[in-house]
């Protein structure tokens, strides 16, 4: 999607009004960097400094109306296009793959909003916005991760009262949060919750981790990188800081896992030490694992394939 | 004992609608009612004071309306107060008085300071969650993060309090009014607090189910060494239950003693009128 396209479907581009003498006057309107006006950047941007100053406290703020629906990404969206500069390069995933069809649409809206280039190795790229995955490269301070959150309040499955929420987090009072970790042991055996596991953030707030799988939970413990949680339908913004710590809630004696296949592995790159996602195939009755990060996926697949021929040389 | 106590309540007061101290002056037990004509306001409670030893039961007695629930949630911090001081040994030993507390710190010191059994176990407790996770509640809140440690100790309290362990894993609200409040009790002891209050813990429960969960309460006030206050209309339970009382009438204390004197010998008027009707 180009920018004049996309100014026409904004209603923003440049319009002719007619004056009262009949003559008409043109005016030109161009769309602001990053699509978002400056009033709008400044109050996101605020929350943002908030969230990193009071690491995984919900901050509201005043969400707007975003050219794609809330709960499709609008609160990573409206992250991104606040804090991205001249000088970022954008990589957008969506569970691990940038070739999903939200991931494109917001990639090319960040783009042609912004004319910044895009790329999808995390290598390249210093600005990443993600649905429910890590990329598996190690990233590091340049990288900013913007993950589009669906469900901020980690607490809403034990209370639903707004004002009793907003207690329980002021005072710390998560002991219904360990109750529902000891039911789900005590009925099932183990602790079944497996994407966005509750954690406790900087030893204070505990915070739903989007849903990534349990598989990136340990990475966002000391990460190098600064983590931006954004919520548009539910109008709040939480961040974890670099170097900060990111505890799962376990009990002492019930260790914190992630998630492992025995012999699993791509069937793509052969790797058995990425997250998985098992592939049903639609002619057999069967099913195969691949890369849950599919550039991961790609680049490693390259290399191997480039190593095998130089064996054979 | 008037330095061995592990709460005590001073010249406690709740008066419902304008603090206006006139409001004491037509109301009362002499005047017969706890709403005063001249300013509209309910003076619920007033000058309510005692103290509770370690091991020791303290009854509140008085019919409905009297004012004892409001000095109980009042203790409990389930209700603002109006005037005067709570105390408890274990917070700054007894020189800080918890109303002066913020909420929050108020609020914590349910966790392990001061534990309240209610009439109606769904006060106390979540009937959606099972008995065990209801102990684990109270045990996570005081810090326990050994689900090993926490299964351990939940059994061993809901045997104490006879609860059946088979049925340690099922939601409180399949349970029988007597074994919740049996859970309830549980979970109040849990953290092993140094007072416990009980509010009518048997009324609403079948006569049979009533006298076992009496003397299960009995047993373990002896056993836990802890200081009990027990509010309720019901001089048997008085009697079963506590060594001292006091009789509450219109938000007033009017006759205070041990148990047993004050059933055999009651002085004030209203005294003899409930011994007489409890006796009849």
């Amino acid at each position: 999607m180009n920018t004049p396209l996309l100014q026409e479907i904004l209603g923003n581009a440049s319009r002719t009004d007619t004056n009262l003498d009949g003559s008409s006057s043109f005016k030109a309107q161009t769309l602001n960097f990053g699509l978002l006006d400056e009033y709008s950047k400044r109050e996101i941007r605020r929350a943002i400094l908030t969230a990193v100053a009071v690491p995984g406290y919900q901050v509201p703020f005043g969400s707007r109306e975003m050219p794609v629906a809330r709960g499709w990404g609008s609160g990573g969206l409206q992250i991104s296009l606040a804090i991205v500069g001249p000088d970022d390069v954008v990589k957008v995933i969506d569970q691990g793959d940038d070739e999903g069809v939200n991931a494109v649409n917001l990639r090319r809206l960040i783009v042609s909003s912004t004319g910044i280039p895009e790329s999808t190795t995390p290598e390249d790229s210093t600005l990443i916005q993600t649905r429910h995955r890590i990329p598996e490269d190690p990233l590091d301070a340049r990288h900013t991760l913007v993950l589009q959150v669906p469900v901020p309040e980690p607490l809403r499955g034990v209370e639903r009262d707004m004002r009793e929420l907003a207690r329980m987090h002021a005072e710390a009072d998560y002991a219904r949060m360990w109750v529902s970790l000891y039911e789900d042991k005590v009925r099932n055996g183990v602790i079944t919750r497996t994407t966005g596991y509750p954690c406790l953030v900087n030893s204070r707030y505990v915070i739903a981790t989007t849903p990534i799988p349990r598989w990136d939970i340990p990475r966002l413990h000391q990460s190098e990188f600064l983590s931006l949680f954004g919520a548009g339908r539910e109008k709040r913004i939480y961040a974890v800081p670099p170097h900060t710590d990111v505890e799962p809630l376990t009990f002492e004696d019930v260790p914190f896992e992630v998630e492992k296949t025995p012999g699993a592995k791509c069937r793509n790159c052969a790797s058995n030490n990425t997250f998985l996602v098992e592939v049903l195939a639609t002619d057999v009755r069967q099913s195969y694992w691949v890369c849950s990060d599919s550039d991961w996926c790609r680049r490693h697949r390259e290399l191997s394939d480039s190593s095998s021929q130089g064996l054979m040389t | 004992m008037s330095t061995n106590w592990a709460l005590k309540i001073e010249s406690l007061g709740k008066i419902h609608g304008i603090p206006d101290l006139r409001s004491l002056e037509d109301t009362g037990p002499e005047k017969g009612t706890a709403k005063s004509a001249l300013t509209g306001s309910i003076v619920a409670a007033w000058d309510v004071s005692f103290e509770v030893a370690p091991g020791e039961a303290l009854g509140v007695i008085g019919e409905s309306g009297s004012g004892k629930s409001t000095v109980m949630r009042c203790i409990a911090g389930d209700q603002g107060s109006t005037t005067g001081a709570v105390r408890l040994r274990t917070v700054h030993d007894g020189h800080m008085n918890v109303l002066d507390l913020d909420p929050s710190s108020r609020r914590h010191l349910r966790v392990a300071d001061l534990s309240v059994v209610y009439q109606d176990p769904a006060e106390g407790l979540r009937l959606n969650v099972t008995a065990g996770g209801n102990i684990a509640e109270a045990l996570t809140a005081a810090g326990w993060r050994h689900f090993g440690r926490i299964r351990d100790r939940a059994a061993e309290l809901l045997d104490r309090t006879e609860v059946p362990l088979s049925r340690m894993d099922d939601l409180v609200g399949t349970f029988s009014g007597g074994m919740r409040q049996r859970v309830q009790l549980a979970k109040a002891l849990a953290n092993e607090p140094p007072v416990i209050l009980l509010d009518e813990p048997t009324t609403g429960l079948d006569a049979s189910i009533a006298a076992g969960v009496l003397d299960l309460i009995r047993n373990l006030l002896e056993e836990t060494g802890v200081a009990a206050v027990v509010v309720s209309h019901d001089f048997a339970v008085i009697e079963m239950l506590t060594t001292r009382c006091v009789v509450m009438n219109h938000g007033r204390i009017v006759e205070s003693g041990l148990t047993d004197r004050l059933l055999e010998d009651p002085h004030h008027p209203y005294s003899q009128k409930l011994v007489g009707a409890a006796r009849a």
